[in-house]
């Protein structure tokens, strides 16, 4: 029972990016489109369940004074992995997310997940917790990214939703896809207003 | 005029939170006050400055030489980590005063991701020594010139009238909304 708590509390109820809002800057530079935000939250899932297994394991060995620079190598160490694999197998992925790649590193919530949980946790705990850690933050930067592809493009993971040609509705809001949320400024304004509706759902 | 061409793409056109959404969180968590926002500012320039210029000496006589370009991203995190215990270090001995102002915000830079970004970006940009300083300086200063801006229109939201949901992190982050909006009016001015 406690183990799928450790799941899904970073699904839902501590969400890394509605709830404890940790992680922005590759929340809003990388869901200029679904597939893109999809992409960058499966890598930081990957990066947080290793590196939560391994810190845990390893918790017991490290001084405590030590402690987070020695987590900053495991994550680093793991990020390199993934810039690597990317690089070799979903290169045209790995092109447009660019330096946030590298970036993971200095994402807080894997460094936060490690100085939170997997220090004082076993293996399995830890691994479920970054898991569960993981899924919230793909489905959120997912969630963001389709939201400003579908408003900014018309399309949902490349696939067409409203059409192009505007003659089908008379609303003039249906004619022109707004470009703006593909670009910086639509980032903050749809994060904006989709933690106010988290909010307003979470506290009822 | 190259160098000029560096600095106004770095501050307005490119800004580094604005558009290249570095340094969020900072941006976000220390933009409520005017006073801390220009503390945190001159913390970043101070460390974006000697980081960029550390790491880039590594990257190319180092790495480089011996092919070891896979190991950027560990390296790069660890030197910026050690330099800002050491600046805190050396900053305290040196100039108790800067150290006051500064202090507090030190620690928190390691996990700026505009300095490791920035960082990274120079050695992608294929910028030399100088240019790489003159790039690093103006990205930072374009930081503290959004955080400052920012911190401004958060002081005065204080006292506005917010619906209840959109309280804290929601209204911070539409403000900062408009605030991209308004720099996309940057671009343009360098190619």
């Amino acid at each position: 029972m406690n183990r799928i708590a450790n799941l899904t509390r970073g699904i839902f109820r501590e969400n890394p990016t509605f709830v404890l809002v940790l992680g922005m800057c590759p929340t809003l530079a990388t869901t200029s489109s679904a597939i893109n935000g999809m992409g960058m939250g499966l890598a930081t899932m990957f990066v947080l369940l290793c590196s939560n297994a391994v810190i845990s394991l390893i918790a017991g060995f490290i001084p405590d004074k030590v402690r987070i620079p020695s987590y900053i190598v495991v994550i680093a160490t793991f990020v390199t992995i993934v810039d690597l694999l990317m690089q070799a197998y979903t290169q045209s992925l790995y092109e447009k997310l660019g330096i946030f790649i590298p970036l993971i590193v200095v994402n807080c919530i894997v460094l936060g997940r490690a100085e939170a949980f997997a220090n004082k946790n076993g293996v399995l705990d830890s691994a479920l917790d970054g898991l569960g850690m993981g899924i919230g933050f793909t489905l959120a930067l997912t969630i963001l990214g389709s939201i400003r592809e579908l408003l900014g493009n018309f399309t949902i993971f490349g696939l067409r939703v409203l059409p192009k040609d505007p003659s089908w509705s008379r609303a003039a809001f249906f004619h022109e896809p707004m470009l703006v949320f593909i670009l910086a400024p639509g980032a903050f304004i749809v994060l904006a207003y989709l933690i106010a509706i988290f909010n307003k759902i979470r506290k009822q | 005029m190259e160098y000029i061409l560096i600095v106004i793409a770095a501050i307005f056109v490119n800004n580094v939170v604005l558009s290249k959404f570095l340094g969020i969180c900072p941006f976000l968590g220390v933009s409520s006050k005017i006073n801390t926002s220009i503390g945190m500012a001159g913390a970043v320039t101070f460390v974006m400055v000697i980081a960029t210029m550390v790491t880039f000496l590594l990257q190319r006589y180092i790495l480089d030489p011996l092919g070891a370009g896979f190991m950027q991203t560990i390296v790069f995190i660890l030197v910026i980590a050690s330099l800002v215990q050491m600046v805190e270090i050396i900053l305290k001995k040196i100039s108790p005063a800067l150290y006051q102002a500064l202090g507090i915000f030190l620690p928190l830079i390691t996990t700026n991701c505009a300095v490791l970004g920035i960082a990274i970006l120079v050695i992608k940009n294929n910028y030399n020594l100088l240019e790489g300083v003159v790039y690093a300086a103006a990205s930072a200063i374009g930081f503290g010139f959004a955080l400052v801006i920012m911190a401004g229109i958060r002081e005065q939201l204080e006292l506005a009238n917010i619906p209840k949901g959109m309280k804290g992190v929601p209204i911070a982050l539409l403000t900062a909304g408009i605030l991209a909006l308004a720099f996309m009016g940057f671009a343009g001015i360098v190619k």
